[in-house]
């Protein structure tokens, strides 16, 4: 790796500290703008890892997911939080302080990890695969250690900008499966998700997976 | 005629929400199912050509699988017509805590179903690892909301678990796609020049002509792609939306969650074997690599079904679970190779029919008894003698009771796993196959044996008396029993064609 930050760096970095702000964010409308901030960066990293050579799919697709991950999720998100009238996140699974420490451990087992995954050739850095698998990390913390369905949905965004992370490599030659996935990941997210959270509000008065916990295994 | 198997249903379920009417919009339901089948039947007699550059198309393990969707989608249907008209419209008590509940417009119900089958179809028909990843992440989004049907906290609770373990688990399974295509690349990356080789992605292509692949990145793509599809498919310990979404949902949905979706799970597992498999003596190494993996995630589902199943207070949790010990022995079956791929197959089919009977017959239970634990069902003989019969061969059946079908292909996979050199598996999952027929027996008991109730709960007095079982209540569960008993006793020579060709492709027999 060359001495100087390529502007793929300047990307991976501020991913990994949205991360991180991610986790110790415990209003929800903050959590939302961070989400949005990664959303953005996420979306550039395409066009980024191609800024000599940028192929016009490249920047469509980098157009395409800045839009999506950057502007209308977090929209949708902050709709969602204005009519649940739910600001911050009571009691949490996994407090704020615990989520941070957490979340740096599960950073280093990324870059742990990141080391012992070579990439093909030369379009990311080599801790670009580490920057993923964090992010993914992050967000399937975010899922199991939040109460509120709102910020588990945060959580499966952050889960999915990892995966988005994975696919930046090959966009140049697999560009069709890196498309599929964004093409579902808006279908969950919107549609799908929107749909239940809509649901989890009128019937519940409230947006908290916590209360979702009737079912269980009864005795005979 | 492939296209015509995709575009049918699909169409019908669009066509649904604009139907005005109740009787043409089920009549619409039972004549798609009706017809998907007459065309299933075409294609095993003239296998269609594949569509689309090889990306869509028909092998054995395909046509099985779609074969089986269709079948019990055909007898869901038929159920479905006296299902939704005795749910009729209106407010009503839930049965276990009473709140009041509405359900949702049976058109958005019926259009699910038919998108459902439309879905199932696709993954059936899946030549591209990429397509095949869409279909299924399909399923889940056609399915929730027949899941949602009933709209009430409970299901709704059931309906954002699947949803959202599911999604979690179909995004790990992209990772997996895209290490796929990542191991190809690194392996085959020719400095200087934009050729990416030979793609594994494409079944047909890659099966022809495989390719190498980077070692350390096919590992992660196979865990990714078992721990993504196995998420769908209900092995533990990625399991936990499994048991609620069965047992909340409509009778006839989980009758099609677990007798098709859960198979169509299944046959994603087996198309990334077969990718992996294929390359000669670097894809014996891959295998080698993905066998004690299935057997490990095979037996812990097994493990957690034999517990949670023995102490199951709950009859549709407990067929749920039986979900879960199905899949996990699928698992088992596949990880030890050689003849357990084809016993897998037979008993994935003896799986799904049986299950698929078992659940309409929960409905019809439910309905009658409208309560879902097991003590406040006794005496199931007397008050639903057909029901509470079919109910009775459907539970020893699918514990692997001789002569049913269920029988014959849990022997197969224990021989295999004597055959193949795993003793141990083998053993341990005769345990535990052991402890799961102790839990099914003593419900078994208690609900068909014992006195009848003395009154219906929540009924009112004008109608204390049981209901008389109607046809469509009782004939979809006794026509699947037909199978059930039949496939025990003798496997059709065609079918046993199919299964071993199905066999073949993943190297077994």
């Amino acid at each position: 790796m060359s001495a100087a930050p390529t502007p793929v760096d300047v990307g991976c970095v501020v991913v990994v500290l949205t991360n991180l702000a991610l986790l110790g964010a415990s209003r929800l409308g903050l959590a939302v703008r961070i989400v949005a901030l990664q959303g953005c960066a996420v979306g550039l990293l395409p066009w980024l890892a191609h800024v000599d050579d940028p192929t016009a799919h490249v920047v469509a697709l980098s157009a395409a997911v800045l839009a999506l991950k950057g502007i209308v999720f977090p929209r949708f998100l902050n709709r969602a939080l204005r009519d649940a009238e739910v600001r911050r996140e009571e009691e949490p699974y996994v407090g704020y302080s615990t989520s941070l420490l957490l979340g740096v451990a599960l950073l280093a087992v990324a870059l742990w990890c990141g080391a012992r995954l070579p990439l093909p050739g030369r379009a990311t850095p080599s801790f670009g695969v580490a920057v993923a698998l964090s992010t993914l990390l992050t967000g399937l913390l975010l899922l199991v250690a939040r109460r509120s369905a709102l910020h588990q949905v945060i959580g499966y965004l952050v889960f999915e900008n990892g995966i988005f992370g994975f696919g930046v490599p090959l966009v140049r030659d697999n560009p069709l499966l890196v498309e599929m996935g964004v093409l579902l990941d808006v279908f969950v997210g919107v549609f799908v998700m929107g749909i239940t959270l809509f649901h989890l509000q009128r019937d519940l008065r409230h947006l908290s997976a916590d209360r979702l916990s009737a079912l269980k295994d009864s005795e005979p | 005629m492939i296209l015509a198997l995709l575009l049918l249903p699909a169409l019908a379920g669009t066509a649904a929400f604009f139907v005005k009417g109740d009787r043409t919009r089920r009549a619409l339901l039972v004549c798609v199912a009706l017809a998907h089948l007459a065309l299933v039947g075409a294609a095993w007699i003239v296998r269609p050509p594949p569509l689309v550059a090889g990306w869509v198309g028909l092998d054995a393990a395909g046509l099985v699988v779609l074969t089986l969707a269709s079948a019990l989608f055909c007898v869901a249907a038929l159920y479905a017509v006296g299902y939704l008209a005795r749910e009729g419209v209106g407010p009503r008590a839930e049965f276990d805590e009473g709140f009041l509940f509405t359900n949702a417009p049976e058109a958005v119900f019926t259009g699910g179903l038919l998108w459902l089958l439309a879905t199932l179809s696709l993954v059936a028909a899946s030549r591209h690892l990429g397509i095949l990843w869409v279909a299924i992440e399909a399923t889940t989004l056609s399915s929730a909301p027949l899941l949602y049907f009933h709209r009430h906290a409970r299901s709704l609770e059931a309906t954002w678990k699947y949803l959202l373990l599911c999604s979690v688990g179909i995004g790990i399974a992209l990772l997996g796609n895209f290490s796929l295509a990542l191991a190809a690349q690194a392996a085959q990356a020719v400095p200087g020049s934009a050729d990416g080789g030979v793609s594994p992605l494409a079944l047909d292509a890659w099966l022809a002509h495989p390719g190498a692949l980077d070692p350390t990145w096919t590992r992660v793509a196979f865990l990714c792609l078992l721990v993504g599809f196995g998420t769908k498919m209900g092995l533990a310990p990625m399991h936990a939306w499994l048991p609620d979404a069965h047992s909340e949902a409509p009778s006839l949905v989980s009758a099609l969650l677990s007798g098709a979706l859960l198979n169509a799970a299944f046959l994603g597992i087996l198309r990334a074997l077969q990718v992996l498999g294929a390359a000669g003596a670097a894809g014996a190494e891959h295998l080698a690599f993905a066998s004690p993996l299935l057997i490990g995630f095979g037996l812990t589902s097994l493990a957690f079904a034999a517990v949670f199943i023995l102490g199951q207070g709950n009859y549709k949790r407990m067929l749920a679970w039986s979900s879960v010990e199905h899949m996990g022995l699928l698992a088992v079956a596949i990880g030890v190779g050689g003849g357990g791929i084809g016993a897998a197959l037979l008993h994935a089919v003896n799986h799904s029919l049986t299950k698929g009977m078992l659940f309409l017959l929960a409905g019809n239970i439910l309905h009658a008894y409208r309560s879902r634990a097991t003590r406040d069902v006794t005496g199931l003989l007397r008050t639903l003698p057909v029901t509470g019969t079919l109910w009775g061969i459907g539970l020893l059946a699918i514990t692997g009771t001789p002569p049913f079908g269920p029988f014959v292909s849990e022997f197969a996979i224990l021989r295999a796993c004597f055959a193949q050199g795993h003793a141990a598996v083998g053993v341990v999952t005769l345990a535990l196959l052991a402890v799961v027929f102790l839990g099914m027996a003593r419900a078994l008991l208690r609900m068909t044996q014992g006195p009848v109730p003395a009154e219906r709960a929540g009924a009112a007095p004008a109608e204390s008396g049981w209901p008389a079982e109607s046809w469509w209540a009782v004939a979809p569960p006794a026509l699947l029993a037909t199978f059930v008993i039949g496939l025990g006793v003798y496997v059709p020579p065609v079918v046993q064609h199919a299964l071993r060709e199905a066999a073949a492709l993943l190297g077994g027999r």
